[in-house]
């Protein structure tokens, strides 16, 4: 980066730093290579050689019904995954640029406990909680409102997935929240906005790259969730990942699990493609302080 | 929605304001008076209770007790966003994600003004403070004086009878300040509306001001025109805070024909005299002293000693601290065509009893100067 920035001498001196800087991420980039680069190779060539060299493997995935519509539920639990997450993480990253530096603290450590929490555990308690005779029913109940069904159903899924990936949502939010300059609020109103106006106009824009960027997190993570939609999932939410597991594990197709899983990646890359250019608009201009 | 006629400057009636946090009185008991198309300066050092004022009159901050009238209607309680009011605030607070164009677009696009109304309206604001050719850029992109332009313009593209800036200059050098000053005057001026100006710096609020009201403490010390409160401060807070002067404190006798106070050994008089129990100090201003070496007389019947401790050319003449016989500092101004005098050297100040002010001594005068 600095090599790009610096004016003087494009020559000697700016490509001895470039190598410096590389140099200094040498062990990342090689980590990176092996544990991500040459398994995921693997992954391609085996869907593409096994059991013999063709598109064999690609053909079944788009000729069974049944993968199409868990590719499709996949892409639409992670959407609203990363909708619950942003309608429950913009108030509370609010709040946390509001309160003082205690209670924010106190805030923080709520948000980042869960993540010392194992998933395994969280998913289970979040089994608890949902069933049928669980807490939250009892409680429906209770109030009269009547029981629920959301142990094994889409709606479960997704109060558990959004549960374990809120805080990669609360803190890109928070950090960019942090960022904006409240008096731009007051300056709104003296200009004739009611305090809602001006929040629409004004703050909601400026919080956007923060917004875009917990999004992107969530719901690429979200995608490829495997412990929290099996456990707390039925047959009619299954997600991608878990049908990867059949075909890898219990079938010992290689090749078709390869497929499934570059395929995910694939249509993750082209949404993101389509997505990019709207959001790098509205990023840039947030960004101008 | 409003035409050029009827955009006249409203009245401003603040009658007997008080704002408390807790046990801290911001303002204790404020009243100001401002003419519809006045350029009220509100001027004190920082915590003094201007930007309190300022911040009342805007509707950013509630009232503890007292009346406010804009316009002739009472505004006590009515939020910021409906009381029509302009503000410049010194972080000039544009809006980053918007450009110039829409950022000074933006009090019209809230009322509901037309597109063609709205872009003819937005470049005459544009124009009125030279920023014209800016409209596509992004605040980012401008310096910190451009960008108070732009917020200037932004706060008077929908007509508001009252503009209030708060430091709008503070955060830019002197020359630019300067020049935005006189800017200022000439926006004042053509618009007719009333403006609030808020700022610490004396000289700033001598230029821009019709009058000024000085404060200190949260309350109002004198208002007046720069004139009447250089002239005549009704305080030495504000004689203090007006321009340089010299005060004079000793020992003080009063008598039918006045007051003397002794200087070292040294006597001064004056015509004047304070009634009810107060300390009286002089103050004199320092072109009504005239500084000679020992042993030449000029007009005036006091006469103190005193040694130069700091002189300061200034181009169009010298100023010069002379430290007098009990340790004070009189400042003195003389032209360039007068002698000059060196830092040690033994001098005379002569002065005019008539010129000096008597005035009440107040110890917290010098502490929140500073």
């Amino acid at each position: 980066m600095s090599a790009i920035v610096e004016p003087a001498k494009p020559g000697t001196a700016g490509r001895s730093r470039a190598w410096k800087a590389f140099a200094l991420a040498l062990p990342a980039l090689i980590l990176l290579v092996a544990v991500v680069g040459y398994p995921l190779l693997m992954i391609v060539l085996r869907s593409l050689s096994e059991p013999h060299w063709g598109v064999q493997n690609y053909s079944w995935f788009f000729s069974t019904p049944v993968n199409l519509v868990v590719l499709k539920r996949t892409f639409a639990i992670s959407a609203w995954v990363t909708v619950v997450c942003v309608a429950c993480a913009y108030p509370y990253a609010y709040l946390m640029t509001a309160v003082g530096p205690k209670v924010r603290l106190v805030m923080v450590l709520c948000v980042l406990i869960p993540f010392w929490v194992s998933g395994v555990v969280r998913t289970l308690s979040w089994v608890i909680l949902l069933q049928d005779s669980g807490v939250i029913n009892s409680v429906l109940k209770w109030a009269g409102i009547g029981t629920v069904r959301l142990i094994r159903t889409q709606t479960g899924v997704v109060i558990g997935m959004a549960q374990v990936l809120l805080p990669f949502m609360i803190l890109p939010l928070y950090s960019v929240m942090k960022g904006i300059d409240l008096r731009l609020m007051r300056a709104a109103q003296s200009l004739g906005a009611r305090p809602i106006r001006a929040f629409f106009t004004v703050y909601l824009p400026l919080s956007l790259p923060g917004v875009y960027a917990g999004a992107i997190i969530v719901f690429i993570l979200a995608l490829g969730f495997y412990i929290t939609p099996a456990l707390l999932g039925g047959p009619r939410s299954t997600m991608l990942s878990t049908l990867v597991q059949n075909q890898v594990l219990s079938l010992l197709q290689w090749g078709r699990g390869g497929a499934m899983g570059v395929v995910l990646l694939l249509a993750t890359f082209l949404l993101l493609a389509l997505a990019a250019p709207a959001m790098r608009q509205k990023h840039k201009e947030g960004a101008r302080h | 929605m409003t035409t050029k006629a009827s955009n006249r400057g409203a009245a401003i009636e603040i009658r007997s304001i008080t704002k408390t946090y807790g046990d801290f009185r911001a303002l204790d008991d404020v009243s100001l008076h401002v003419e519809p198309g006045e350029f009220m300066t509100l001027l004190g050092p920082s915590g003094s209770g201007k930007t309190t004022t300022l911040n009342v009159v805007a509707g950013f901050t509630d009232l503890t007790s007292g009346t406010l009238l804009v316009g002739g209607k009472n505004v006590v309680g009515v939020p910021a966003h409906k009381r029509n009011i302009g503000v410049v605030f010194q972080h000039y607070a544009l809006f980053p994600h918007m450009t110039v164009g829409r950022n000074v677009a933006y009090p019209l696009t809230l009322r509901g003004v037309g597109k063609a109304e709205r872009e003819a309206r937005v470049l005459r604001a544009l124009d009125m403070v030279k920023m014209r050719d800016f409209a596509h850029r992004y605040p980012s992109e401008l310096s910190g004086g451009q960008q108070q332009r732009v917020a200037l313009a932004r706060a008077i593209v929908f007509d508001p009878p009252v503009l209030l800036m708060d430091e709008p200059l503070g955060a830019l050098d002197k020359k630019l300040r300067e020049w935005l000053q006189l800017e200022i005057k000439r926006i004042h001026r053509e618009l007719g509306t009333t403006f609030i100006y808020v700022t610490h710096d004396q000289e700033e609020a001598l230029v821009l001001s019709d009058r000024i009201a000085v404060f200190n403490r949260g309350r109002i010390e004198q208002v007046g025109t720069g004139r009447e409160l250089y002239d005549e401060p009704s305080t030495l807070f504000v004689g203090r805070f007006i321009g340089d002067s010299t005060v004079l404190r000793g020992g003080a006798r009063s008598d039918g024909t006045g007051t003397a106070l002794k200087i070292a050994d040294e006597t001064v008089t004056t015509p004047r005299r304070l009634s009810g129990d107060v300390t009286p100090v002089m103050l004199l201003r320092p072109e009504k002293l005239s500084i000679r070496r020992p042993g030449q007389p000029a007009a005036g019947q006091n006469r103190l000693s005193g040694r130069i401790a700091e002189a300061i050319y200034l181009g169009s003449g010298s100023k010069y601290e002379v430290a007098l016989g009990d340790g004070s500092l009189a400042i003195v101004r003389s032209s360039l065509t007068d002698e000059s005098f060196k830092i040690g050297e033994q001098v005379d100040l002569w002065f005019d009893g008539a010129d000096a002010k008597l005035l009440a001594d107040d110890a917290s005068a010098e502490t929140t100067l500073t």
